[in-house]
């Protein structure tokens, strides 16, 4: 069925389809009308699941925690300040390896206050050990909020799902809600090899020491050291299982493809624009502009962030003169992290380092200001030749 | 990963004594049970326990007479304080490692 | 009026293993032992960081023998929320959730989410150890170390603030049920926990635990100190159920027998009250008599 709806419904309608069974929230705007769906639904009896309307972000993913680590489906999702309130849970649902998924309408941070839409909120969650993929529209919310429990359930690794706050959260946009019976087909019922229960009684989370240490039957058991290089290790394979996740999304619903990377006129290109999220589509039209003037150059959309397809952002990449990574947040004090990503994998890839291209990076959009799409052409046209003005930030009034 | 095969992939830690290893390697004095003076043994019969409600190590049995497990009993003391008759002396553990070693 | 249990009629069954890394003497020790007997082994345990996470065990060994579920210091009470729903979606209700925290986690770093579970009414019972100080972290000073004590951080002049009543703040919440409860008195902490699992909503314990390295006393004393807490009308063992207020045991006992000691016994006990000023522990027994002057005996 096709409908026409909001972003944050899109994942809320995302989020009843998969049979969720513990929703718990704090409202922070845009991320709201998202969860005050899912209370509608569950109010209304339209969806079987527990909604705890907890006092803070920090027991929303708490509440998460709790029910995952007893065995059941489990969803949050905030945006902005609330991210960073849960940053020291966030750590742990992935130490704790649970399949926990948060959609994440992303917002930027405070101070100063501002409810407008930028990166700086999950990016800021890069290195917490989470999956991360960015939607670029209404489609990809939904269809990327099903795949997050199957990716997060399969990989014991929780899941965000980040999206455009505003920009996708808050507008109108046609697209398909999958049919129930095919969801069932795709997303089995969530069975965790192990839950909470006094009948199998285990102390999750322990403190564990620097070192390995026998435990009770007198096998070896791992230090924190190794703890933490499964879940890197885990992490690292999560690139393929994204992969296989989508190619059994397409069987099904006959759509998905490109969930690493979305290249876009990428194949001939002497220059290669990058980006995430709505900005991804945004810039097509823009390299429609160039390409008409004779610029050989492409999009390539980053709709996985964490783990980083490298491998898959090289390929992308092989070929290309120059690259602009454009961003809508940034690692203070050096560059955007997404473009010392792309860099890392190129150095990585392309063994021939007079082979590889230029990269600029450029910032866009921070707390919400507007990205024209001429500033966008505009900026880019100079990059062309090598001359865009400093400090990069498209649309900076200084 | 290696060859190792670890049996989980988090902190999950199954129950089992010794945690901290023989505990009663801490004590500097072990409490001894004067069986004339324990009433449950006296009596032959189930009454008093105080040492085992209030031992927080979980070391002594609810029997006739009560037993102390000296592996892991730390000494504390809390036994000898609060048996109603006084049955429980704490005795420097010196006196028996000298006995163990001589 | 429900029976007393007595140690002849105390469950045998234990549920924490020897050898575990509790301190030498420690009366969370006592407490936990015996509450873990009256919750039974249908019980799943939320701990946050704090000497029980230690007395638990270090991984892969567990010293309970009951499920239990290591979270963040400040989410104990959500964390259990989370349980809870998710035993309540796969209908296992029949099972205890029960969430146990230091006064840390309780009084000061953890209190918002209990305050919100509290609010919201989610079925678990909460129950606060209270050592009286951040104990795991090198006894500094908590919301609930009284005035006077010194601690790590409070080194030479001694805590200058009041303790924090957390139970009188739950009563606020106007939950079903709410006591206070003592190592030292562990068959009337096993009744009390007995009663709380009957109930519904958050039900809150707060269980006064003395902690030999951290008050300053010998380890033998651990709980002839509490007795002294709870005879000298400093701590007070009580029920608050449904809104009704009643002095259970030793404390009912004082009451009725007009036996209540001087404070000063118990201060004395404690090197950590050293320093204590004369105005201090006067203000001590101040209180004390103040609150006391509210107990009327007869009625319960
Ligand atoms: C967010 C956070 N802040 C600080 C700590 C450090 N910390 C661990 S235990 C503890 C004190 C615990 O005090 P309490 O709750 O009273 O338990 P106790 O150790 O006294 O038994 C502190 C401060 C932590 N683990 N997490
Ligand atoms: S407390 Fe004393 S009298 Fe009572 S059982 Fe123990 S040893 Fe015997
Ligand atoms: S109370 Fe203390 S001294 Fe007595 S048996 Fe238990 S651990 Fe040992
Ligand atoms: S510091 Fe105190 S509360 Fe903590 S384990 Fe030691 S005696 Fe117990
Ligand atoms: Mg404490």
């Amino acid at each position: 069925m096709h409908i026409i709806e909001t972003g944050n419904v899109a994942a809320a309608l995302g989020v009843k389809l998969a049979g969720v069974q513990v929703v718990a929230a704090y409202p922070i705007t845009p991320q709201t009308p998202l969860t005050e769906k899912l209370s509608e639904l569950i109010e209304a009896g339209e969806m079987d699941a527990r909604y705890v309307p907890v006092e803070s972000e920090h027991s929303a993913l708490a509440v998460c925690i709790g029910a995952s680590s007893a065995g059941a489906r489990s969803f949050t999702a905030t945006s902005a300040n609330g991210l960073l309130y849960m940053h020291e849970q966030v750590h742990w649902a992935a130490g704790a390896r649970l399949p926990i998924v948060m959609c994440v309408a992303n917002r930027a941070v405070g101070a100063p206050w501002n409810i407008w839409n930028d990166h700086q909120d999950s990016i800021s969650q890069r290195d917490t050990g989470w999956i991360q993929i960015y939607s670029c529209d209404h489609q990809q919310i939904i269809d990327d909020t099903l795949k997050a429990f199957r990716l997060a359930e399969t990989t014991s690794i929780p899941v965000m799902v980040c999206y455009d706050g505003y920009l996708l959260s808050h507008t109108y946009m046609p697209f398909e809600v999958p049919e129930q019976e095919k969801v069932e087909q795709f997303l089995p019922p969530f069975h965790p090899s192990y839950a909470l229960d006094p009948s199998s009684p285990a102390n999750l989370n322990t403190v564990t020491l620097p070192e390995i240490r026998t435990d009770v039957h007198g096998e070896m058991a791992h230090g924190y050291m190794e703890i933490r290089y499964l879940l890197q290790e885990d992490l690292r394979k999560a690139v393929q299982v994204v992969e296989e996740i989508d190619a059994a999304f397409q069987e099904i619903f006959g759509r998905g493809g490109a969930p690493l990377v979305e290249p876009y006129r990428c194949d001939d290109a002497e220059y290669v624009v990058v980006g995430m999220g709505s900005l991804t589509y945004q810039l097509w039209d823009v390299i429609e502009t160039l390409r008409t003037e004779g610029h050989k150059i492409g999009v390539l959309g980053v709709r996985l962030y964490r783990p980083f397809p490298d491998a898959a952002v090289a390929a992308a990449l092989r070929g290309a003169r120059g690259v602009f990574v454009m961003e809508k947040a940034l690692s203070y004090g050096y560059e955007g992290a997404l473009c010392s990503d792309l860099k890392s994998a190129l150095y990585d890839h392309i063994p021939d380092k007079s082979r590889a291209p230029f990269v600029k990076g450029l910032v866009a959009g921070i707390g919400g200001r507007e990205i024209r799409t001429a500033d966008l052409t505009d900026t880019l046209r100079s990059g062309l030749v090598g001359s865009i003005p400093e400090p990069g930030w498209i649309g900076i009034q200084l | 990963m290696g060859t190792r095969g670890y049996r989980y992939k988090t902190s999950h830690s199954l129950p089992g004594p010794g945690d901290g290893g023989n505990t009663g390697s801490w004590r500097v004095q072990r409490p001894v049970i004067d069986l004339t003076r324990c009433t449950p043994a006296k009596r032959g019969a189930e009454a008093c326990f105080a040492c085992w409600l209030y031992c927080p190590d979980v070391v002594v049995s609810r029997t006739i007479p009560p037993e102390i497990d000296y592996k892991y009993c730390k000494g504390c003391g809390i036994c000898a304080e609060e048996c109603p008759t006084k049955a429980i002396a704490m005795v420097d553990e010196s006196v028996y490692h000298e006995h163990v070693e001589g | 009026m429900t029976t007393r249990t007595t140690i002849l009629s105390l469950p045998k069954e234990e549920y924490v293993h020897p050898g575990n890394r509790a301190c030498t003497g420690c009366s969370l020790g006592i407490a936990y032992r015996i509450g873990l007997k009256a919750l039974g082994p249908d019980t799943i345990l939320i701990v946050p960081p704090s000497c029980l996470t230690v007395l638990q065990g270090l991984f892969p060994v567990a010293s309970t023998k009951l499920p239990s579920l290591n979270v963040t210091f400040a989410s104990t009470a959500a964390a259990a929320t989370g349980v809870l729903e998710a035993l309540k979606a796969q209908g296992r209700e029949h099972t205890k959730v029960v969430a146990w925290a230091g006064d840390g986690g309780t009084a000061d770093i953890g209190i918002q989410s209990l305050s919100g579970a509290a609010e919201r009414g989610d079925d678990f019972l909460f129950m606060c150890y209270d050592n009286e100080g951040y104990m795991n972290t090198g006894v500094q000073r908590s919301g609930t170390t009284p005035q006077g004590a010194i601690t790590a951080n409070t080194p030479f002049k001694g805590k200058m603030q009041q303790r924090k009543d957390v139970a009188a703040i739950m009563t606020a919440h106007g939950i079903d049920y709410v006591a206070t409860a003592s190592a030292s008195y562990p068959l009337d902490l096993y009744d009390k926990i007995k009663k709380a699992i009957t109930l519904k909503g958050v039900k809150y314990i707060h269980i006064h635990t003395p902690c030999p390295p951290g008050w300053g006393f010998d380890t033998r004393y651990a709980v002839k100190v509490g007795e002294l807490a709870v005879e000298t009308g400093y701590l007070d063992l009580y029920e608050v159920e449904k809104g009704e207020f009643r002095l259970t045991g030793a404390s009912a006992k004082t009451l009725e027998k007009g036996t209540r000691k001087p404070v000063r016994e118990y201060l004395q006990t404690q090197s950590r009250f050293r320093i204590m000023s004369p105005e201090q522990a006067a203000d001590a027994q101040a209180r004390v008599d103040a609150t006391w002057s509210t107990y009327s005996s007869g009625e319960g």
